[in-house]
């Protein structure tokens, strides 16, 4: 529970600042949300229901109680005020209320002495289940005699679905198709699949609640939304919110699968009824059923393009499976909806995306959210349509990018770059690795370096390379006219006769570097050395999501804000104390630089350190983007995103075409950025983001058994994620093409390589085998028809 | 049951351990040492690397039990009251965002470097192939383990 704050050097906006958590990090001292203790702590364990879809008939704990060690077990039946929760739509039980609809589903909770005593305690409790028929997928869910499965739903969607099975569904229309169609010179069509799958933070659910003197909570936790988390904890509780505290922990990476809720509430509800503080930690087998995955998808585009290589139209339909609850599922469908074109003009769309209830894991929000199914399949479609014409992948997308000055399909005017083409230029330029690049210097091969590795399973023969490129879009920042704001306090006083900065904001630092940044502005926008970055808690207000690429957008631009403020003030103390001495103190340019005030002519009117005194200024701000507005239900229109964000990428893979194997040689990517406030950080993450990529195109799948529904791979040592011998060399080519309407003119970074990197390694795995491979991951099994 | 053995040079004494704890356990549970990493008690991760003995092992698959008498080093034990050269090499490299893989990497890049001291990509490769990070695509890890081992080299 450190909250000492952190505090670093040096590092202004455009430079490649370290990390100023780095050395807890490497010294094994940072304090992840698992690693909290506390005097007279108990541990906390979750019962999971083994079936996807079934009554409970009956709970015994007496068993779980009579273990010596077991302070409380918890059901439905003990919570105490709210019994559903969630992002968007309550509809996911605190704790299961006499059915379960999902394998993994939440049924009781154990709280012991000893984690071992509280897991053995939960599997002794006697829970009667009655199977209940599962539906998986759309025709099971959306069949006349389906199970409904939320059969009282009062969400705004409930009304304009075409089934209650449907959770939203979100139609994009514009021009004519069927008239475009009769104008088109080929027509491409194609069914894709996109497997499920997960973010797989290395930081599982973990954290600490602690039951307090005032009858409120003080929650210990890693997660990426603290004042989200709060507005759904405290009515489950019966809190007030100013009865529960809430202080952002160590978070071991996040990736949209810590936006819901997992322990939080169940820490607390068992901290609260033992009176003593409750930590739970996740197992990496229960972190696979606590948190939601990303949608598996299947995909159907058909398009049109005329002689010259024009698209003329296209009709897309994206069926999302969101599992049994809600979660994100609305605003993944919008995404889907709206960018399921991709970054391309096509004066003719007719588009639709839904979601499902189902009994598979429910599913939401993680990196791309949204885009990158639906990327996988345009860009598979984009290739079909080169190659029909006798065009190049790179030349007929070039043909068809869109720019600044383009309009979407949702009516939405681009207004800032959106360099597409030069992106696709850049990648395609670079140079490619060297042919037969397994061998030596000597000639023998280094197996390493060739599909299959020290299985040493071939030295060359049967391996053929591909190269495949592809290019997406994504929105940067919450959309659909969410009032998405971020607030920061910053203060600065005089310590040791040097001015120092304090920023104070709730933004989950989950290792995208976020507090870095903040510091880096601060430093920028105040003219000092040190800034002390204070922990992140709902002391202060909220800093939205770290998710959506958008915390150094909009947290970013708060800290910005507030530092305005703050020189603002600083401004009129020096004018109030100064300003008879020196003529230029009433010019409205005055700049905060190394630690003075400054003219914008550079002349030193005092040291900020002077003017402040004794005294110690602060401000706190909201600060918003321009508003969005939501889609229309029937026809998509609408100002429904803030930013777009655009990477590239190209693939170099080699195919041992005998066994399947395949290894991707390099994974080249170039993105426009706007600007980089953190150079270091920013390749950072498109290398993060491009590898999570190559992971579903090659590796990565929760399988679902489609009979049961019950999930067959939660370990890592059946669902993989790359290691350091899976990824490759990932050259990284950084565009700065200012947004005018963002901070600095930053454009959000983290997830749109995402999204291009899976459909570039599938394209790259097409052309050395010639399969047309319409389902990621691709698998040994697709490669050799065996 | 009682567990002595010696972490990072000291001597260790964990009490009441019940025999199916793991090393992993007592070293965050008991030892006060969270340093090595839980992100998987799988074994399949390599974020609990520590050395016993000398050896990289994953310390949640090692028995609290079979450590009984065994030197263990830890993250913790890396730097001698600085930073090492690999633990200074990741942070200026920027190899490490959520930094919960870096314990165990920066465990098994020091034993790497210590019996290869100027390794190859490959080698580093394949040394640090059991070790799995969510977040960095592990460019900037082969950066800073180049650069530690560049730096060592310099250092003579």
């Amino acid at each position: 529970m450190r909250s000492t704050g952190l505090t670093q050097l040096g590092g202004r906006i455009g430079e490649s600042t370290p990390r100023p958590d780095g050395t807890l990090k490497v010294t094994g001292e940072f304090a992840y949300a698992s690693d909290l203790w506390h005097e007279d702590m108990l541990w906390g364990c979750t019962l999971r229901s083994p079936y996807a879809h079934a009554r409970i008939r009956s709970i015994d704990i007496a068993p779980a109680l009579a273990m010596a060690g077991v302070h409380t077990v918890l059901t439905h039946a003990d919570l105490p005020a709210a019994t559903r929760y969630g992002l968007e739509i309550q509809d996911t039980p605190v704790l299961a209320d006499g059915v379960v609809r999902h394998h993994g589903e939440p049924v009781a909770l154990v709280a012991a002495d000893h984690p071992e005593t509280a897991r053995r305690a939960a599997a002794r409790i006697v829970v009667e289940y009655q199977q209940l028929p599962v539906v998986t997928d759309e025709s099971s869910a959306t069949a006349e005699d389906a199970p409904v499965l939320h059969p009282d739903r009062t969400d705004p969607h409930a009304a304009h679905v075409p089934h209650p099975n449907i959770v939203h569904r979100q139609p994009v229309i514009r021009g004519d198709v069927a008239a475009a169609r009769q104008r088109a010179h080929v027509i491409v069509s194609g069914d894709y699949e996109v497997g499920m799958q997960d973010q797989a933070f290395l930081g599982p659910e973990s954290g600490l609640a602690v039951p307090a003197e005032d009858g409120g909570v003080d929650l210990y936790i890693a997660t990426q939304w603290l004042h989200a988390d709060l507005r759904q904890i405290a009515p489950v509780l019966g809190l007030p919110e100013n009865k529960v505290r809430m202080t952002l922990s160590g978070v071991g990476g996040a990736f949209g699968g810590r936006e819901d809720l997992s322990m939080q509430a169940h820490a607390c509800l068992l901290a609260l009824r033992t009176g003593k503080p409750v930590k739970m930690v996740y197992n990496r087998f229960e972190s696979f059923f606590g948190h939601v995955h990303r949608h598996p998808a299947r995909l159907h585009y058909e398009h049109g393009a005329d002689r010259d290589g024009r698209l003329l139209f296209v009709k897309a339909r994206i069926v999302l499976d969101g599992g049994a609850y809600a979660s994100s599922s609305p605003a993944v469908v919008g995404n889907a909806a709206s960018l399921g074109i991709g970054p391309y003009e096509v004066p003719h769309v007719d588009m639709e995306a839904l979601a499902l209830y189902t009994n598979n894991p429910p599913c939401g929000a993680m990196r791309g959210f949204g885009a990158v199914q639906a990327c996988f399949a345009y860009e598979a479609q984009m290739d079909k349509l080169a190659a029909e014409l006798g065009l190049g992948p790179v030349e007929f997308r070039r043909r068809n990018a869109m720019s600044q000055g383009s309009v979407m399909p949702t009516g939405q005017l681009v207004d800032s770059p959106a360099p597409v083409a030069e992106l696709l230029r850049r990648v395609k330029a670079l140079p490619l690795p060297p042919p037969r690049q397994w061998e030596t210097a000597g000639g023998a091969p280094d197996v390493r370096a060739l599909p299959g590795g020290l299985s040493n399973t071939t030295h060359g023969e049967g391996v053929v390379r591909g190269v495949g490129y592809a290019v997406g879009i994504k929105n940067v920042g919450f959309s659909e006219g969410f009032d998405d704001y971020s607030t920061a306090r910053v203060r600065m006083e005089v310590i040791g006769g040097e001015p120092v900065v304090t920023v104070h904001t709730a933004m989950a630092e989950v290792g995208q570097g976020g507090v870095t940044v903040h510091a880096q502005i601060a430093r920028t926008e105040l003219g000092v050395e040190q800034v002390t970055i204070h922990p992140a808690d709902t002391r202060v207000g909220s800093a939205g999501s770290t998710s959506a690429s958008r915390q150094t957008y909009v947290t970013g631009g708060a800290v910005k804000h507030a530092c305005e403020a703050v020189r603002e003030q600083v401004l009129a103390l020096g004018r109030a104390r100064f300003g008879t001495f020196h003529p230029a103190w009433g010019q409205a340019e005055l700049l905060l630089e190394n630690g003075k005030v400054v003219t914008d002519g550079g002349e030193v009117l005092a040291p900020i350190a002077e003017v402040l005194g004794g005294e110690a200024v602060e401000s706190e701000r909201e600060w918003r983007h321009r508003p969005t507005q939501p889609f229309d239900p029937h026809t998509g229109q609408g100002f429904g995103h803030v930013q777009y964000s655009f990477a590239a990428h190209r693939a170099v893979v080699e195919v041992d075409t005998e066994l399947g194997l395949v290894k991707v040689i390099e994974l080249a990517c170039a993105q426009d950025v706007g600007k980089a406030l953190n150079p270091l950080s920013v390749t950072g993450q498109i290398q993060g983001g491009t590898t999570q990529g190559l992971g579903l195109a090659v590796m990565e799948e929760i399988v679902v058994d489609p009979a049961t529904a019950r999930v067959r791979n939660p370990s890592f040592t059946d669902y993989l994620i790359p290691t350091i011998l899976d990824t490759p060399a990932i050259p990284v080519d950084v565009l700065e093409l200012a947004d005018e309407h963002a901070p600095y003119g930053l454009r959000g970074v983290g997830e749109a390589p995402t999204l291009s990197s899976t459909p570039a390694v599938v394209a790259a795995i097409r052309q050395a085998t010639g399969l047309a491979l319409n389902r990621v991951p691709v698998r040994p099994e697709h490669l050799t028809g065996t | 049951m009682r567990v002595n053995l010696t972490v990072n040079g000291r001597p260790q004494q964990a009490d009441d351990v019940w025999e199916g704890e793991s090393l992993l356990y007592v070293l965050r549970e008991r030892l006060g040492l969270p340093g090595s990493k839980n992100a998987c008690e799988q074994g399949e991760c390599g974020s609990c690397t520590v050395r016993l003995d000398g050896v990289p092992v994953c310390a949640c698959l090692v028995a609290a039990g079979q450590a009984e008498g065994r030197e263990v080093v830890t993250v913790e034990g890396l730097g001698e009251g600085e930073l090492s050269a690999v633990q200074r090499a990741f942070i200026d490299a920027g190899a490490v965002q959520c930094g919960f893989c870096t314990p165990g990497l920066l465990v098994a890049a020091d034993e790497l470097l210590e019996h290869n001291p100027q390794p190859s990509d490959a080698d580093i490769r394949e040394a640090l192939s059991g070790n799995l990070c969510r977040c960095t695509g592990y460019e900037k890890i082969l950066d800073a383990v180049r650069l530690a081992a560049a730096r060592r080299g310099e250092a003579g």
